[in-house]
């Protein structure tokens, strides 16, 4: 059945028997369309099942399977083994502290996400018996590239911002704030800025482009970020040099 | 062992579990809600919805025709009353999500889109293009983060309900990043936890969806209502069973044999539409069971397209065009491209009928409430029953959200009530009873079992006996293989003793979750003997109501199989009729 034997190298770590990380060999009979996942969950069923690794849709939509492969933050379960050749390195999401073998903590995230309050906060008050509010597509077409983030966590591993800044807010969570931020239903934009145009927030982005680059949604965050530091910027004009302006 | 006092606890964060959360913080901010589950929220399986949500929103669609269709498509085995509260309510909650910032497609006057979907009578399908299910999720657990009454309770999995004296007051649960034992006292319990599709080798769930819920529901005396109904959806990809969403006939594609021939026209679905131009509710707009059950007719007649995944049939969508197909179907296009390197846009892709929806579930009243005071259920670990034999495509996305938020407030009328007095040292040693179980299994050696061998023959019994077409003899096999699996699953032993998020562990309960749900559909399904909706059975290939016009309730009985019994349909106002789907239908 098999048509190639792939080696893997693992980073495995349990805090209880571990003083620190090691990589352990696993060599995987694989079909030549599996994806690191397949063979990862071949490991487990077959060869190892002590090895900890979260994942579920096996479709690239949950966000639970990133991992760094070869270095590179991806989704194991659209890491095709046809694009690898040698021995390939699997590590836990790089700037995430390892909970243990692939598994990272990510608290820190979800607390940020949190912070920068990723939901609709309306415009105007509608009751639901009335309908629903109405939006272009062209109006839709405005924040929907940033509705797509799965909240993978790749682009954090990616961002050499957050590896030395730890308090930085980052780019999927910024995305989300910014993604309401463009609906048209949406007039919380204040209350998020407060968040998001800080020192934490966008002004930590040197705009490497990372995050952008291993988004496998493709949803941009850089992009949001360049948008929030021009509208922030444009903020801070009409606030100082235009105080008329000002409501 | 730790103790986390809260007034309602939810199990489960997916669609309705973050419904049901959201429902009651909102009715009752002052609440203590605690919202549990194995997996952060947004990795719950609803994401993977692509196709969208049925609701009756635009004028030449009536909430008639929307109940007619979802009984007829259940073959009549749907409860009538349950299914008009669902079709009054799903405009609603559609319009409540819309409000909380969902983004669904538009049309060009700024309204909602629909989309036609198989066994509709009309356009009635809310999509965000096909990625529905995920943007639902998101948008809940979005919304979910404003409410401070609202405690998550992230990777803990639940082992057992502690019931005392006819009441749920809580359960306990396994903290992954510990491995500490908590128990979650509730007097209200609301469990959302999905489905158990992974029973079968070949399926659309995804890893998690294992039927930890409908299990602990059913060890603690609630009976799980129709299990024989599994609903295979026609298109999954034929190698690693991604779903191909149905939006893809509904925006007009088309299914053809290895001869080009639109088979569907041969098994009463028929006449033939043309190319392109699809007709609601016949042809490739079919429902779920009769387009699959096609299926397994042509791959005996040797018409199908021999792949090295198996036989499969071809969906073509190539005259649908690239923009159609990028702008509509654009996860299609990827995963179809990703995971077997073919282009929609370029080649009909090749797919297979696939493991998709438990139409039954936890046995719970139209209010959501189980026969356990205080143990409400929704979602498709419920069975409610609005989807009877066999479930429409986008009625269960709206399902989620109609009794996520019913179990809610059915759960704060009971609180309202008063709860029972409790017997808090009888709970405590319920609690303590479930932790002496989980240190048995810590404790145990000398096994001689792997978990993966005893669910590759759980899964190999399921999709030999328990597939599209069934018969007795099968069914029988089936029974006797998975007493015996359950019997050895018993004396396993973990591999990995250590606490630490130790998936051995987690996959070894799981395991035990989806063997129970596994007995309760074979030996349903072998009692059940007539053919409706997705449960067909070679041996008996007619419908047969004057004897199973009846729901079945299997209730646990330790290592026995299940007992097997039966309980009415709530028939209102449409009397069973035969199912029409061919193109003459009124």
């Amino acid at each position: 059945m098999s048509e190639r034997t792939v080696e893997l190298e693992v980073l495995r770590f349990n805090p209880e028997t571990d003083s620190e990380p090691r990589f352990q060999r696993y060599s995987v009979p694989c079909m030549n369309e599996w994806v690191v996942l397949d063979a990862l969950n071949h490991v487990k069923e077959i060869m190892d099942p002590t090895l900890s690794y979260r994942w579920s849709c096996h479709m690239a939509v949950c966000g639970s399977c990133g991992m760094m492969i070869n270095g590179e933050p991806k989704l194991a379960c659209k890491a095709f083994l046809r694009e690898y050749e040698g021995v390939i390195r699997v590590e836990p999401l790089a700037h995430f502290p390892i909970q243990r073998d692939l598994v990272t903590v990510i608290d820190d995230f979800v607390t940020k996400l949190k912070r920068v309050k990723p939901y609709l906060i309306p415009k105007a008050v509608q009751p639901v018996e009335a309908g629903e509010f109405r939006q272009s597509p062209a109006e839709l077409k405005r924040y929907k590239q940033y509705t797509l983030c799965i909240n993978c966590m790749l682009c954090y591993a990616a961002c050499p911002e957050y590896g030395l800044v730890p308090k930085f807010i980052g780019p999927a969570a910024i995305s989300l704030a910014h993604r309401y931020n463009e609906d048209s239903r949406d007039g919380g934009r204040e209350e998020r800025q407060q968040e998001i145009a800080s020192n934490e927030g966008v002004w930590e982005c040197s705009f490497v482009g990372a995050c952008s680059e291993v988004c496998p949604e493709h949803v941009d965050p850089a992009g949001a970020l360049q948008q929030v530091k021009i509208k922030s910027t444009v903020d801070w004009y009409q606030e100082h040099l235009m105080p008329w302006n000002k409501k | 062992m730790e103790i986390i006092k809260t007034d309602v606890a939810v199990l489960g964060a997916g669609g309705a579990g973050l419904r049901a959360a959201i429902a009651l913080a909102e009715t009752r901010p002052a609440l203590k809600i605690a919202l549990v589950s194995k997996v952060y929220p947004m990795r719950s399986h609803t994401c993977a919805a692509e196709g969208g949500a049925a609701g009756v929103i635009k004028p030449d669609d009536s909430l008639d025709f929307h109940f007619h269709d979802t009984v007829g498509g259940g073959d009549w085995l749907s409860d009538q009353d349950a299914v008009d509260y669902f079709i009054r309510e799903a405009p609603k909650e559609l319009l409540q999500l819309e409000h909380w910032g969902c983004p669904w497609s538009r049309e060009a006057n700024g309204s909602v889109a629909v989309r036609p979907f198989g066994g509709m009578k009309k356009q009635r399908t809310w999509f965000a293009a096909d990625k529905s299910g995920f943007h639902i999720l998101h948008t809940l657990f979005q919304t979910s983060l404003k409410f401070p009454a609202i405690q998550r309770f992230d990777e803990y999995y639940v082992t057992d309900l502690v019931v005392e004296d006819g009441q749920c007051r809580g359960f306990t649960a396994i903290e992954m990043r510990s491995g500490q034992m908590k128990f979650i006292r509730a007097n209200a319990v609301i469990i959302a936890s999905g489905g158990a599709g992974r029973m079968f080798p070949f399926t659309t769930n995804g890893a998690i969806k294992t039927g930890d819920g409908m299990a602990l529901a059913y060890r603690a005396g609630v009976p799980l209502k129709d299990m024989e109904f599994v609903q295979y959806h026609p298109t999954g990809l034929p190698n690693t069973g991604t779903l191909l969403t149905e939006a893809c006939r509904g925006e007009g594609g088309i299914l053809v044999n290895k001869n080009g021939r639109r088979f569907l026209q041969d098994y009463g679905m028929g006449p033939e539409t043309p190319v392109g131009q699809p007709v609601l509710k016949t042809m490739e707009l079919g429902p779920r069971d009769r387009v699959s059950q096609a299926f397994w007719h042509e791959q005996k007649k040797g018409n199908m397209v021999q792949t090295r995944w198996g036989d499969c049939m071809m969906l073509d969508l190539r005259h649908l065009g690239e923009q159609k197909i990028n702008e509509r179907l654009p996860l299609v296009r990827d995963m179809a491209t990703s995971y077997l390197s073919v282009d929609p846009v370029t080649d009909p892709v090749p797919v297979r009928p696939v493991v998709h929806y438990m139409m039954g579930g936890i046995d719970t009243d139209i209010r959501a409430a189980t026969s356990v005071k205080g143990l409400y259920a929704a979602g498709e670990c419920a069975c409610v029953s609005i989807n009877g034999a066999n479930r429409l495509g986008s009625n269960s996305l709206t399902e989620l959200l109609v009794f996520g938020r019913r179990a809610a407030l059915s759960a704060l009328e009971y609180l309202d009530n008063g709860a029972g007095a409790a017997n808090e040292s009888a709970i405590t040693a319920g609690a303590n009873d479930a932790q002496g179980r989980l240190r048995e299994l810590f404790s145990r050696t000398g096994g001689t079992e792997t978990l993966a061998g005893l669910r590759r023959e759980m899964m190999a019994t399921m999709e030999e006996n328990a597939g599209i077409y069934r018969s007795g003899e099968g069914l029988q096999q089936a029974c006797a293989t998975l007493a015996a699996l359950r019997e050895r699953y018993a004396r396993i032993e973990l591999h990995d003793k250590t606490n630490v998020y130790n998936t051995d562990l987690l996959q070894a309960m799981e395991l035990g979750a989806m063997l129970d749900c596994a007995e309760a559909v074979t030996v349903s399904a072998l009692e059940r003997r007539e053919s409706r909706g997705a449960h067909q059975r070679l041996d008996f290939t007619a419908r047969d109501d004057d004897k199973y016009l009846r729901h079945s309730l299997a209730r646990y009985r330790g290592a026995q199989p299940p007992e097997i019994g039966y309980s009415d349909v709530v028939i209102t106002r449409s009397p069973p009729g035969v199912r029409d789907y061919s193109g003459e239908q009124k």
